[in-house]
């Protein structure tokens, strides 16, 4: 339990080792469980991928705590994610043959869901904006550079014109991300 | 000007940036006039959104790394992708399963893949039609039934007409009892290449054909050319020209299956897939084989036909507005033939219960087969 609370520790701080690690000792049981459930090598590497998300997800929350195993943590959010895939493929009627404990998982999912589709609405919004609004938001909010140098790079006589610039786009930006994001409240 | 300013002090104090006096003098500023306030908290609530969007596209990409890494040591397997279409891509990943699946169980008849594959119209990535193809091991299956029939009425004189074999099977009702003329969707004739049947609730089969076809709205009008076929009684239910109201209940008799099945749902949106205006939107629960499906609402007024439905939701099914069906008689009458199509009911449903709605309708009900 100690070691599992120390890998998600790192996850959440994106640590590459606690990723390595966290992969190492639990692909191959999600994989088992998508190959065991008409599932493909590449199923179970995507199924794998999104359940860390889910799993970082929950280290980042400041009030998180592991009530179980972290691998029966992982599989759980794994099981459910290929069982709503394979729903929606319409196989429905196939049964996942557990070889591992299960616990509930619908709340995490839930937010998870949520977030997933937030996200979602924030890529269209700056997809919608053009450029050069999108590489410079991006810089700006994404990348987290210094206005300084983001004048430098697109080519703005000084930082207070690439501010006015921001400013006319991120207008823009939060215009189209709020229009759409109601619709998910 | 303000506002620049107003979303600068914001980010700055959303950072941290800002020192005890400002911040003090800000959150002052925030307290004392709600407006401002409005728009600093939905500002904070965006850079937080947009916050939890960066960490996470640093996440995939951390995440990514990881696994090539794996990738190279072996531990994870990926499998080659091919360049082809993305619909051939996920045939050949699906592939295998599909066959697994088919061998153990020819009861689960629905999946989606081929399916996918054949009907995917390039511009509805997310939309399937519902014909359902019927799988070969149905078709051998149907042989073997026709041949144990025949045994059994070996000693009966009456010849009895060959079955046809079919590869598909949908949904069409009659229009026009006075001219055999059926409704059901484009993409369900585009199956039939060869010959084309109808088939009633009773397993009786007649022979029919094409007369018009609008790949458009996905509509087609066929006519049942069969002299086998009997005349039915005056359609029992009138085709609506207005369209569905927004939360109004329908009702769907068709075939997902060699029988005819009863669904209900509710109109759940005035538009179709990407707002497509042809379309309605249900709620309910289709399947394939209900491609051409009536829509009927509670007085038993048709309201439109089943076309497809969204892959990756639950129960959103689209439905071809049935003023629709107007504007294809109309294109259709332009042809000298088929001039004679005429549309008159003996509307006998409303305020019956739903019992004896379906009891009237479910002969005007057809299974659409075909290769």
């Amino acid at each position: 339990m100690g070691l599992d609370i120390d890998l998600l520790k790192g996850l959440a701080k994106q640590d590459s080792n606690a990723i390595d690690q966290i992969y190492r000792s639990n692909f191959k049981m999600v994989q088992n469980l998508i190959l065991n459930n008409k599932g493909n090598a590449d199923d179970a590497a995507d199924i794998f991928q999104e359940s860390m998300i889910v799993l970082y997800e929950k280290a980042i929350n400041p009030q998180f705590e592991l009530n179980c195993q972290l691998k029966t943590y992982i599989y759980s959010v794994a099981r459910r994610l290929w069982l709503k895939k394979l729903q929606q493929m319409q196989k429905i009627g196939l049964q996942t043959n557990d070889f591992e404990q299960v616990i509930p998982i619908e709340e995490d999912l839930a937010q998870h869901e949520h977030r997933q589709a937030s996200f979602h609405i924030m890529e269209n919004a700056m997809a919608k904006i053009g450029e050069p609004c999108k590489s410079l938001l991006e810089a700006f909010y994404i990348n987290k550079k210094q206005m300084q140098e983001i004048a430098v790079e697109f080519n703005y006589t000084n930082a207070d014109n690439a501010k006015t610039q921001k400013y006319k786009c991120l207008v823009r930006l939060k215009k189209l991300f709020f229009a759409e994001y109601k619709h998910i409240q | 000007m303000e506002d620049i300013l107003l979303i600068d002090a914001a980010e700055r104090y959303f950072k941290g940036e800002m020192n005890e006096t400002e911040k003090v003098y800000f959150e002052d500023l925030r307290k004392n006039n709600a407006e401002l306030d409005q728009v600093v908290a939905e500002h904070i609530y965006f850079l937080q959104e947009i916050n939890k969007f960066s960490d996470h596209k640093q996440l995939k990409h951390r995440i990514q790394e990881t696994a090539n890494t794996l990738e190279q040591e072996g531990i994870i397997n990926r499998m080659p992708f091919t360049g082809k279409s993305k619909v051939i891509y996920l045939w050949n990943r699906y592939k295998k399963t599909i066959a697994v699946a088919a061998s153990i169980a020819v009861i689960v008849s629905v999946f989606t893949a081929t399916i996918i594959a054949v009907f995917n119209p390039g511009k509805h990535t997310n939309i399937k039609p519902l014909v359902e193809k019927l799988k070969e091991q149905d078709v051998k299956y149907k042989k073997l039934a026709t041949q144990i029939d025949k045994l059994n009425n070996a000693n009966t004189p009456i010849p009895e007409k060959p079955r046809l074999e079919s590869k598909f099977r949908a949904t069409g009702f009659m229009i026009d009892v006075n001219n055999n003329y059926l409704v059901t969707n484009a993409h369900v004739l585009t199956e039939a290449k060869n010959h084309l049947i109808v088939e009633n609730n009773k397993g009786d089969q007649f022979v029919a054909e094409t007369v018009y076809i609008n790949n458009d709205n996905d509509l087609a009008i066929l006519k049942i050319i069969d002299p086998d076929f009997k005349k039915l009684a005056p359609l029992p239910f009138s085709i609506k020209h207005n369209n569905a109201d927004l939360g109004e209940s329908v009702f769907i008799l068709g075939y997902p299956k060699q029988e005819i099945v009863y669904n209900e749902g509710y109109v759940s949106a005035q538009n179709g897939y990407q707002m497509d205006t042809i379309f309605c939107q249900l709620s309910t629960i289709a399947n394939e084989g209900n491609s051409g499906s009536p829509v009927l609402n509670k007085n038993g007024e048709l309201v439109g036909v089943i076309s497809s439905m969204e892959t990756n939701s639950e129960g959103v099914v689209f439905a071809i507005k049935s003023s629709n069906i107007f504007h294809a008689i109309d294109e259709m009458k332009k042809v000298k033939e088929n001039d004679n199509i005429k549309i008159t009911s003996k509307p006998i449903l409303r305020k019956t219960d739903r019992v004896t709605q379906i009891k009237k309708l479910q002969d005007y009900v057809f299974m659409i087969k075909g290769d």
